[in-house]
C-alpha cells in the first residue's frame, strides 16, 4: 500500500484523529489563554511579582514533555485529563510572559494621561492597557499554540486523544506493515494544522487590533 | 483670601506638604498657595522644584502627606479621587492621546464616563474641535498618528476641555513642540481663555512661556518654595531675591519691552506736511525745529520724511520729495516691536499710526528708554 493508498483506506479515523487534536490544542490554547492573562493581570505592576509568575512558569517549561505526562499519570490516569493538563500547562509560559510583557510596555504617560482623565484603575486597565498590550499578546497565544500542537502527539504516550496515535504505532512497529505511512500522515496532518492555525491567528490579529496601532 | 475674591472657581492650597517614601528632603515643603478663579497661573521653576508635583497634588495624581487643598469651592481631600479628576481637565506633554482611538474617541471619553448620551457627546466634539481649529469633518475620524505634533496637543487641550471643568491642569504641555507651533499654540491658548475663562494651573520651566502665558506667575526653587509670587510685570520689575534675578537672567528690560503698549507711551510729534503745502514755508519751519517733517498723504497715512536740505530752492507746492518712511507700526504693537522697527531702519525715528492707518506720532530710541524708565519708577513707588 503507498501513502495515497493508506490516506484513502483510513481517511475516516484520520479526519476523526485531526479534528481530536485540533480540537484538543484549542481548548487548551483557550484555557492558557484565560490562566495566563488573569496571571498577568494579577502580576504585571509589581516587578518581583512578575518576575516570579515568569520564572515559574519557565520551570514547568524546562520538564520533558514525556516526563510531565508520565508523572501526571498517577493523579489523573491515562487518556484526556494528564494530556490537557499537560497541554495547558505548556501553553500557559508564552501567554503569561507575553502578557506581563505587553502590559508592562505601555507607554506609562498614557496610563498617566488615563488616570488625570478620570478613568478608574480597572477602566484603565480594560480601555488602554489591555487593548495597547493585545498584539503582544496575541503573538503568545500564537507561540502557545504551536506548541501545544506538536507536544500534543506526544498526549498518545498516555493514550491521550490526537495524531500522536498514528506516530507512536508507526514508530512502535518500524519495519512492520505500513509504519511508515502512518508516522508520516501523523506528522503531516500536525504540519498542515499548524499552518492552518497560524492563517486563523493572523486573521484574528487583523480584526481585533484597533486600527490606530496597527502596521 | 475670601471665596469671593478667589472665584468659584479657583484653588486653595494650604500648608500642603508631599513626601516620597525614602527621600529625606519633601518634594513639596509646606506650600500655600491661591490660583484665582478665571486666571493663568503660571509654576515656573527648574527641574526637581517640585513644580509638576504640586500640580498633580490637585487632581490628586499624588497624594498630599498633609495639608488642605480646595478645588472650585469643594474639599477635594474629601471627594474620590477618579469623580474629582473628571472635573478637572489635565493636559500633558506630547498629549498622551490614546492610539488605539480616533480624535473623536478620545475627546468624548470624559463625556462618556459621565453618562452623557451618544448625540450629545458627538455634537460636543464636533464643538471642541471647531474650538481648537481643528475641522470636524477632516479630523474627527483620524487616529492620533496622523495628526502633526501641534495637531495632537490641540486634540489634547480638546480632550481635557470636554466636560466643560472650571479648571484646567496643564503639564509642560508644549515643552515638545518645534519654537514657531509652540508660539502659535500659546497665541491659541490665550485666544481661548478670553472666551472660557478657566482657571488654569500651567508648569513650565520656560521663563518667556510664563511671562507671555501666565496673569500670574509662581517661581519655584526646591521643595516647591514659593521664591515669588506675582504678576509678570511685578516679577520683572522688582525680583523678591537673587534667586528670581539668577532665574530671569539678566535681559528683564527687554522682556518689559513686551508688556509696553506703544499707546501707552508719549510720542515724539514731528512737523508734518501735506504734499500740496508751500515748499518755501515748510522749509522755514523745518529750518527752525531743526528735525526732520514727515509727509501725510491720502487719509493722513505717513509717506515720507522731509528735511530742510530737501527744499532748498525749491518754490510751489512740497510735492513728492523727501524719503520714504520705514512701514509704521501701529499703536498697539509692544514696544518691542517698536525696538524691532528702530533697529532695522536708517533713520532714528519710526512712524505710529493708529488701527485705521492714521499718523499718530513717532517712536525714537529715547521714547523707549523713557518709557522703561517709567515702568522701573511706577514699581519703585
Amino acid at each position: 500500500m503507498n501513502f495515497w493508498e493508506y490516506l484513502h483506506s483510513r481517511r475516516e479515523l484520520l479526519l476523526f484523529e485531526t479534528w481530536q487534536h485540533a480540537s484538543m490544542v484549542l481548548q487548551c490554547v483557550l484555557a492558557a489563554l484565560i490562566l495566563g492573562v488573569a496571571l498577568g493581570v494579577a502580576v504585571y505592576r509589581s516587578p518581583r511579582w512578575s518576575a516570579l509568575a515568569a520564572g515559574s512558569a519557565g520551570v514547568l517549561f524546562t520538564i520533558p514533555s514525556l516526563a510531565l505526562l508520565g508523572l501526571l499519570i498517577t493523579p489523573l490516569g491515562l487518556g484526556v485529563a494528564p494530556s490537557v493538563v499537560a497541554l495547558t500547562l505548556y501553553a500557559l509560559l508564552p501567554i503569561v510572559r507575553n502578557t506581563i510583557v505587553g502590559l508592562a510596555g505601555v507607554d506609562r504617560t498614557l496610563v498617566d494621561a488615563a488616570r488625570g482623565i478620570g478613568m478608574s484603575r480597572a477602566a484603565t486597565l480594560a480601555r488602554v492597557e489591555f487593548p495597547l498590550a493585545w498584539p503582544v499578546i496575541l503573538t503568545g497565544v500564537r507561540v502557545a499554540a504551536q506548541l501545544a500542537l506538536g507536544i500534543g502527539a506526544i498526549a498518545a504516550y498516555v493514550s491521550g486523544p490526537g495524531l500522536g496515535e498514528q506516530i507512536f504505532s508507526g514508530l512502535g512497529r518500524l519495519g512492520g506493515a505500513n509504519s511508515v505511512n502512518m508516522t508520516l500522515a501523523g506528522t503531516l496532518g500536525i504540519v498542515l494544522l499548524a499552518l492552518l492555525f497560524d492563517g486563523c491567528f493572523l486573521l484574528v490579529g487583523r480584526l481585533t487590533t484597533p486600527r490606530g496601532i496597527r502596521d | 483670601m475670601t471665596d469671593a475674591e478667589t472665584g468659584s472657581s479657583g484653588i486653595e492650597m494650604i500648608n500642603v506638604t508631599k513626601r516620597f517614601p525614602g527621600l529625606s528632603a519633601p518634594a513639596v515643603d509646606d506650600v500655600t498657595l491661591t490660583f484665582p478663579g478665571g486666571e493663568i497661573v503660571v509654576l515656573l521653576g527648574p527641574s526637581g522644584s517640585g513644580k509638576t508635583t504640586t500640580m498633580r497634588l490637585i487632581n490628586r495624581l499624588e497624594e498630599p502627606t498633609s495639608g488642605k487643598i480646595v478645588v472650585a469651592g469643594r474639599d477635594a481631600l474629601s471627594l474620590d479621587p477618579t469623580e474629582l479628576r473628571r472635573h478637572i481637565g489635565y493636559v500633558i506633554q506630547d498629549a498622551g492621546l490614546f492610539p488605539h482611538m480616533t480624535v473623536a474617541a478620545n475627546i468624548g471619553l470624559v463625556p462618556k464616563m459621565l453618562k452623557w448620551d451618544k448625540q450629545r457627546i458627538s455634537d460636543r466634539v464636533d464643538e471642541l474641535l471647531d474650538l481648537v481649529d481643528l475641522p470636524p469633518a477632516t479630523f474627527r475620524d483620524r487616529y492620533p498618528r496622523a495628526l502633526s505634533g501641534g495637531q495632537r496637543q490641540r486634540v489634547g487641550v480638546a480632550r481635557a476641555l470636554a466636560a466643560d471643568p472650571p479648571v484646567l491642569l496643564m503639564d509642560e504641555p508644549f515643552g515638545a513642540l518645534d519654537p514657531l507651533t509652540r508660539e502659535h499654540l500659546q497665541d491659541s491658548l490665550l485666544a481661548l481663555q478670553e472666551r472660557l475663562r478657566k482657571t488654569i494651573v500651567f508648569v513650565t520651566h520656560d521663563i518667556d512661556e510664563a511671562l507671555k502665558i501666565g496673569d500670574r506667575i509662581a517661581v519655584l526653587d526646591k521643595g516647591s518654595r514659593i521664591a515669588q509670587y506675582g504678576t509678570p510685570q511685578e516679577i520683572l520689575l522688582n525680583p523678591a531675591d537673587d534667586y528670581v534675578e539668577q532665574f530671569l537672567g539678566g535681559t528683564s528690560a527687554m522682556r518689559l519691552l513686551t508688556f509696553g503698549r506703544v499707546a501707552d507711551v508719549p510720542l515724539e510729534q514731528v512737523v508734518s506736511a501735506r504734499p500740496g503745502d508751500d515748499a518755501a514755508e515748510l522749509r522755514a519751519t523745518l529750518r527752525e525745529d531743526g528735525r526732520c517733517g514727515v509727509v501725510l498723504e491720502d487719509g493722513d497715512r505717513p509717506r515720507r520724511w522731509i528735511t530742510a536740505d530737501e527744499l532748498t530752492g525749491v518754490t510751489g507746492p512740497v510735492g513728492e520729495r523727501g524719503s520714504p518712511t520705514a512701514p509704521p507700526i501701529r499703536a498697539h504693537d509692544t514696544l518691542q516691536r517698536a525696538l524691532e522697527a528702530l533697529i532695522q531702519v536708517d533713520r532714528d525715528r519710526v512712524p505710529v499710526v493708529s488701527a485705521s492707518g492714521a499718523y499718530r506720532g513717532t517712536v525714537t530710541l529715547a521714547t523707549v528708554q523713557a518709557a522703561v524708565r517709567g515702568m522701573r519708577d511706577e514699581a519703585d513707588a
